[in-house]
């Protein structure tokens, strides 16, 4: 049975301003399984990730040229609609940045925007979507609070919640986890895991260990390259490329 | 020595500064110490509630002076809001910078011009404005002397006032925030509409109340093309006469009716507590939007 | 998705619509004033102070009131500076420590900057009254120093707050008093004062309420600080008030007067500022 992949870059490159920050991409993220982006900062992963659903555009002085293949479609070709695009792909961001709304009206953001208007519906799909990211017993007595009054942990879920709300297929993940406490991290974490039964999900991070526990492939980005593709185990412990070992290296030993 | 000099030197100063700051309350206590009299002679209540003005007769009805500086006030806040948060939302949100290089100096530049040049520009552009293309659909018969001219006249001098505050509490929005409006696959304007705006609510009210404090107290524009007839007016055709412009027309009888000093002394007190107040509002809600986002 | 696209195109519109009036209407509001006062404009207005019959048509200029702005508006900038410059090195130098008191000051001055001018004037005519002042130059310059004494702190301390915190530390250790430490920093934000120095000449220069009581009104130009003085703002006021055409267009005229020595001023300051923040480290 052949994996089709769900995300397809080919010869993405990416300036911006003076700058080549991606150059020549060209890569395949599988269908249904966590692929994690990993490498020095500053090299471009998060640009990599944010060309997925082309929240890139609204940098400043930003040229893109290639092609990003989505179920076979290229996002960036000229008559593409950009929040579609969007829908398909939730976003979660360093830090948690809950809407200035409540907790159930930031769930029901994305479905009130794409047409769902009936209280019913909502209900259900609030409660579905607080449910998969374990915070609806804690929060289902105080849906219209403020979204702002969740402690940090419970503020980023809620904002997976959100994210899935509008019924994406990917999940893209932004070192989600950096700002929080080890508890809410492993809870994040475990979320990540079960999720990629429904969902296939990108994950960017500098947490090598958080790479090898939660995710099935990795990439290594140095420079604005990919230096090496693979399982997990491989390219961690078993890397092919020497600049993977050197970066590996403080994880191996 | 060196010391010394400091010493004394700071204490000069902090004399200066002191004197500056009280001010405010100097300023407040000599306007009511002047408006003793009148306020003896009539309860507070009996002075803004009632509309007759015969200072000869010793008749004060402060009423349609401050009903004339609501409308226009009104009138200038009606005009200027939508535009100017139309305006800072395009120049934040939208604009290319090639545009917003040309676009906003000549913004500032409106704040450089002094309030009798709106005037002039008033009477000759915005009265036959009214008078020949806008009050004919409306009314029988307008000299154009009006609310709506002063109103219009205000607004315009209002406008980079307002849009340069609203500009700033916009730039203070983290582009994360919008980006998480963006990821879930709403527009560019539906994020403004539904976030933005949201989030900036507090520094658009801000603004405004600073517009209205501003506004009350503007003289010579208003002066000029408001009609400065004694009547409360009814409707936006019909001529006002703002409180400010009270004080300015009548400061040459004041000293030879009896009374009359006080009673423009008490309109000079009216403003001064109502400019103060809203000033101090608008100044406290947007210094705890600082505060927050420092945090 | 066709009704959200509208509503964004509509709203884009609107946008661009209310931006072009409201940067438009610097062009319309000194346009018109150009367009009908450089018809009345000849070089008597700026040359010569009024003949006698000035206000039904004879001859004469606006001289008196040009000199008499001038005389204000330095007057009252001088006095102020002679204020404000103490004040803005106490709030900052003398005053870091508590920075509750500091914020209190500035949120005084903040206040104090949005009071309308007539209030000053209306509280500039009572010192005079007390003070046994006629209407005169002296009192113009007293109501409009209080008018500008604000705007002067502000400024000035927006200034020397740009001057970096290392800076001052870095004099500080070694050893010099806190006013010699403001010397130097006065010296290094000498573009900042002569910014806020036209900023509010400028401001001075324009206004009508605070010196309707106060500086009262002459058609000469006033030799003594105890001579009334005409202003300029006064004196378009008065010539538009005429029912004579040619005084109500000698009136525009003045106001294109005004309205260019103004521009001057805030184009002035505008390079002012540019050629400053080139030169900051």
């Amino acid at each position: 049975m052949t994996k089709t992949p769900h995300i397809s870059v080919q010869h993405l490159n990416v300036h911006i301003g003076n700058q080549h920050i991606l150059k020549d991409i060209s890569i395949n993220i599988p269908d249904k399984k966590v692929t994690s982006i990993i490498g020095p900062s500053g090299c471009g992963k998060t640009t990599l990730l944010k060309s997925f659903n082309r929240l890139l555009d609204n940098t400043a002085d930003v040229k893109i040229d290639g092609k990003v293949l989505v179920d076979g479609e290229d996002i960036y070709a000229p008559d593409a609609e950009v929040t579609h695009i969007r829908k398909k792909m939730g976003l979660l961001s360093q830090r948690p940045f809950p809407l200035p709304m409540s907790i159930y009206d930031n769930v029901a953001y994305g479905p009130r925007i794409h047409g769902i208007r009936k209280k019913s519906e909502l209900d259900e799909l609030v409660e579905q979507q607080l449910k998969a990211t374990g915070l609806w017993n804690e929060v289902k007595d105080r849906l219209s609070s403020s979204a702002t009054r969740l402690s940090i942990g419970q503020q980023q879920r809620l904002c997976l919640a959100r994210g899935l709300a509008v019924g994406p297929e990917i999940i893209l993940g932004d070192e989600s986890t950096s700002a929080l406490d080890p508890v809410s991290t492993a809870i994040i974490e475990d979320l990540f895991i079960s999720l990629k039964e429904k969902y296939s999900i990108v994950l960017v991070t500098h947490i090598l260990r958080q790479a090898r526990r939660v995710s099935d492939h990795i990439i290594f980005v140095y420079m604005g390259k990919i230096i090496e593709f693979g399982p997990t185990e491989e390219v961690l412990l078993n890397p092919r490329e020497e600049l993977t070992r050197e970066y590996a290296k403080g994880f191996i030993s | 020595m060196r010391l010394l000099k400091d010493k004394l030197l700071s204490k000069l100063m902090l004399v200066f500064t002191l004197a500056s700051v009280s001010l405010l309350v100097i300023i407040g206590a000599g306007l009511y110490y002047k408006s003793i009299p009148i306020i003896h002679r009539l309860s507070w209540i009996e002075l803004v509630t009632t509309s007759v003005w015969k200072p000869l007769k010793g008749l004060f009805g402060f009423y349609p002076f401050i009903m004339g500086t609501l409308w226009v006030t009104a009138i200038a806040i009606v005009i200027a809001l939508p535009l100017c948060l139309l305006t800072a939302l395009y120049i934040v949100e939208y604009a290319p910078a090639r545009v917003k290089r040309i676009l906003i100096p000549f913004v500032n530049l409106l704040s450089g011009i002094p309030p009798v040049i709106f005037g002039v520009w008033g009477v000759l552009f915005i009265i036959p404005l009214i008078q020949l293309h806008i009050a004919p659909h409306f009314v029988e018969f307008s000299t154009g002397y009006s609310v709506l001219a002063g109103g219009i006249v205000l607004a315009v001098m209002i406008f980079p006032l307002i849009v340069s505050i609203i500009s700033e509490v916009l730039r203070t929005i983290p582009q994360e925030l919008k980006d998480a409006s963006l990821s879930l696959g709403a527009t560019k304007w539906e994020t403004i509409k539904k976030v933005i705006l949201r989030k900036a609510l507090p520094g658009i009210i801000a603004a405004t109340v600073l517009a209205i404090s501003r506004a009350f107290g503007e003289t010579i524009a208003v002066l000029m093309v408001c009609g400065n007839n004694a009547d409360v007016p009814h409707s936006v055709f019909d001529p006002g006469y703002p409180l400010p412009a009270l004080i300015a027309n009548n400061y040459g009888e004041m000293l030879s009716i009896p009374l009359y000093d006080s009673a423009l002394m008490f309109a000079a007190l009216l403003l001064f507590i109502i400019i103060l107040l809203f000033n101090i509002i608008s100044r406290v809600i947007l210094a705890r939007l600082e505060r927050k986002l420092a945090a | 998705m066709k009704r959200r696209k509208l509503e964004e195109l509509f709203f884009r519109i609107l946008m661009l619509l209310a931006t072009t009036i409201v940067g438009g209407s610097f062009f319309l509001i000194v346009g018109t004033v150009f367009i009908k006062g450089i018809h009345y404009m000849n070089l008597d207005m700026i040359t010569k102070t009024p003949g006698g019959g000035f206000y039904i048509g004879k001859e004469g200029g606006v001289l008196n009131a040009i000199i008499g702005s001038f005389y204000v508006a330095g007057g009252a900038t001088i006095l102020g500076l002679l204020i404000s410059i103490p004040v803005a090195i106490y709030i900052n130098m003398y005053m870091d420590g508590k920075r509750f008191l500091s914020n209190t000051v500035r949120m005084a001055f903040d206040v104090l900057f949005g009071i309308p001018s007539i209030v000053y004037g209306a509280f500039g005519f009572l010192i005079m009254v007390y003070f046994g002042l006629r209407a005169s130059l002296l009192g113009g310059i007293i109501a409009v120093t209080l008018l500008i004494i604000p705007i002067l702190v502000r400024t000035l301390d927006e200034v020397i707050r740009t001057v970096p915190l290392e800076l001052r530390d870095a004099a500080l250790s070694l050893g010099s008093t806190r006013w010699e430490m403001s010397k130097v920093i006065l010296r290094q934000i000498r573009p900042g004062i002569f910014t806020a120095i036209l900023l509010s000449f400028g401001r001075a220069i324009g206004d009508v309420a605070s010196v309707l009581f106060t500086a009262g009104f002459s058609d000469n130009i006033p030799t003594s600080l105890r001579e009334p003085a005409a202003t300029l703002p006064l004196a378009i006021f008065f010539q538009l008030g005429s029912p004579v055409e040619e005084v109500q267009g000698r009136g525009y005229a003045s106001a294109l007067i005004l309205t260019v020595i103004v521009l001057i001023i805030t184009m002035l300051s505008d390079f002012l500022i540019k050629r400053f923040s080139k030169h900051k480290i």
